[in-house]
């Protein structure tokens, strides 16, 4: 803990030299992996959440998507690098980078794809049924209607999503990428424990960074009547609006918003008027 | 005027739906469809609006066939409100009402200022504008379902089971002030609803559906209560009819003047024009307040002491209103729930006009039967 504190403490650990990184370098990194996993994992798994939850068709793309959680990342990882190595030729890091962002993105697909899905499958029927019947177009009622309404849901995979690619991101440096996982492994092969918490504690940090700024993203994104943010004041007042504006005199009914007032002992109301006005 | 031409819908299960249904709805009136569940209703009103495509047979409207428009232009054209009204949550209010002039490339504003006057004539305050349907009440919404559904003036509306979901008070008032626009409005309705009740109520004409999709009669709401044509409408109209069919007889009865105590008068004002013990109570404006019983407490006991005033708890409360040329039902409604035994009688104003006796109202009713038969007779 006290070596954590002093590794973080250290100036000379955050500003890079001309030989290593530092921790802000490796910070910016370990977003740009993650900002490539994410991207890419979104381009596909966005429209396709969108056009599958709207048509309700090829539900099992979903259940197979959601099979890809279950594969251990790092072994992917060897996996893929292995595979792919090969392939590619030239210089620079494209021959770590692209089986470190496939396994990457094949982690961030499912949670994208599967919470898209169910945000769009979840808007109320009798809400779908409104908008066809006023005569949307089945794009319109995709993203006028359905998108508007499974954004909560949308934001709640990217965010998972975001946690998970930021929180695996550290396996760039076991292929020899940086990012701030380069200090998880380096603190564990030169046993400098405290360098290894640091970079734990960064990783953590800088996820919660990131999730903070997407709630931002979201609380901006998604209207209120979606969200339910309404303060309880203008909520109350709506109500009280009701029942004083909305009222003609009594056959023609009262407000909706409260039952009209009843005060049993004053004789106004001793005599009420029959309720009964059938159309003739 | 919609007019269903042998339409029928049979799905791939071989299950029918609605079966060779031909039936008209006239321009400028309500048509309700009513019917138990699984006869059929609601996939002849989708049908309309092409939500369901038939099987079979034509349907159109004003004379064209609803399949020689496509089906968004149709539906931008027909009015549709659903039982849960089916509001976009995401949209404020007045963006709901606003829905299908947008679609139809009106301008925002004008859309806007459109959707403003028909929440109004809903019955809903232009403040609710900017409110979410998350912070309305259910009958609120529906309201706001009614007034999305006509910002475009469609001459046709399509409701299915629009009042179903929200309290029997809100319902009430909802099927009131329905009727009310309907009288200033006259669009051509074709309205789904499973309760008897509802349809004789709001309907012209009421089309009374049978499992399967057949149509077991058509009639006027007066007709379909005196006259079932079938053992399956006799039943489905239900036990009540005869005494809800008084509810189309008006009410000429004579009111016979009763006489009156203001409130605060002496208690021997009372006891000299009570009748049979029972005096009615009203205010300076002569409204009526209740009635008072000059040896009896409301609540149990002697009643008042000669030297007392009338107050407002010394009388009896509850008996329902007679409007002057009302119907023979709410006259003897008034009759039979007073605790006098007289109802009371009120013009429009809520002024005091007389009192009717459950027996003046039958024997009328009885006149009225009898010349009823008496024309049938050549």
């Amino acid at each position: 803990m006290n070596d954590m504190l002093l590794w973080l403490n250290d100036p000379q650990n955050w500003t890079g030299t001309r030989v290593t990184p530092g921790i802000v370098e490796q910070a910016s990194a370990h977003l740009a992996y993650t900002a490539i996993a994410l991207s890419i994992a979104g381009v596909i798994a966005f429209p396709l959440g969108l056009v599958l939850g709207h048509t309700g068709r090829a539900s099992w793309l979903v259940s197979v998507a959601n099979g890809l959680r279950a594969l251990p990342t790092v072994g992917l990882l060897i996996l893929l690098y292995v595979m792919v190595s090969p392939l590619i030729s030239g210089r620079g890091n494209a021959v770590y980078l692209v089986p470190t962002e496939i396994a990457l993105v094949l982690l961030a697909l499912p949670a994208i794809l599967a919470n898209t899905y169910a945000g769009v499958r979840n808007v109320s029927p009798d809400v779908r049924d409104a908008a066809r019947g006023m005569g949307m177009t089945g794009r319109q009622v995709l993203f006028r209607v359905e998108l508007p309404n499974a954004l909560p849901l949308v934001f709640s995979g990217l965010r998972s999503a975001a946690l998970q690619v930021i929180a695996t991101a550290t396996i760039a440096a076991y292929v020899g990428l940086g990012g701030l996982g380069r200090y998880v492994y380096d603190g564990l092969a030169s046993r400098d424990f405290g360098q290894m918490a640091g970079g734990a504690v960064l990783v953590a940090a800088l996820a919660l960074l990131v999730d903070l700024a997407l709630s931002l993203l979201q609380r901006a994104a998604v209207s209120r009547g979606v969200s339910g943010r309404f303060s309880r004041r203008t909520t109350r007042d709506s109500r009280a609006a009701a029942v004083t504006v909305v009222r003609p005199e009594p056959p023609r009914g009262g407000p909706d918003g409260g039952r009209p007032p009843r005060q049993a002992t004053t004789p106004a109301s001793a005599l009420t008027p029959s309720g009964d006005h059938p159309s003739g | 005027m919609i007019r269903f031409d042998a339409v029928s819908k049979a799905y791939p299960d071989g299950t029918v739906a609605v079966d060779e249904l031909s039936l008209t709805a006239p321009s400028g009136q309500i048509t309700v469809l009513v019917g138990p569940s699984g006869c059929g209703k609601t996939t002849s009103l989708r049908m309309v609006n092409r939500m369901v495509e038939p099987t079979s047979g034509t349907i159109t409207i004003d004379d064209r066939d609803v399949t020689s428009v496509s089906a968004t232009d149709l539906r931008r054209s027909i009015g549709y409100v659903i039982q849960h009204a089916g509001l976009f949550p995401h949209r404020t209010v007045v963006d709901n009402v606003a829905t299908v002039p947008m679609l139809t490339g009106t301008g925002r504003r004008e859309a806007r200022r459109r959707a403003i006057e028909l929440m109004e004539l809903v019955g809903l305050p232009a403040s609710f504008a900017d409110r979410y349907p998350a912070q309305l009440s259910g009958g609120q919404q529906q309201r706001v379902g009614v007034a999305r559904a006509l910002a475009s003036d469609p001459p046709v509306m399509l409701m299915d089971e629009p009042f179903s979901a929200v309290d029997p008070v809100v319902r009430d008032q909802l099927q009131q002030e329905f009727l009310r626009l309907q009288g200033e409005l006259g669009k051509t309705i074709l309205f789904v609803t499973h309760d008897i009740d509802e349809a004789i109520r709001l309907g012209d004409r009421v089309a009374v559906l049978a499992v399967g999709g057949r149509l077991a009669q058509v009639a006027a709401p007066a007709d379909l209560l005196a006259t079932p044509a079938d053992p399956f409408v006799a039943e489905f109209v239900g036990r009540d009819r005869g005494y809800r069919a008084l509810g189309f007889i008006s009410a000429e009865v004579a009111a016979t003047a009763e006489p009156t105590v203001t409130l605060g008068s002496p208690m021997a004002r009372a006891h000299d024009v009570a009748v049979d013990d029972w005096v009615l109570v009203v205010d300076d404006g002569g409204l009526p307040q209740g009635w008072l019983h000059l040896r009896a407490h409301p609540d149990g006991g002697p009643g008042p002491a000669p030297g007392d005033t009338v107050t407002p708890g010394l009388l009896n409360l509850g008996g329902t209103l007679s409007p002057v040329g009302g119907t023979l039902r709410e006259a003897l409604d008034a009759a039979l729930s007073s605790p006098s035994g007289r109802g009371v009688v009120v013009d429009e104003s809520g002024q005091l006009v007389g009192s009717v006796r459950a027996g003046t109202v039958l024997a009328h009713l009885h006149a009225a039967t009898a010349d009823a038969s008496a024309q049938v007779r050549p």
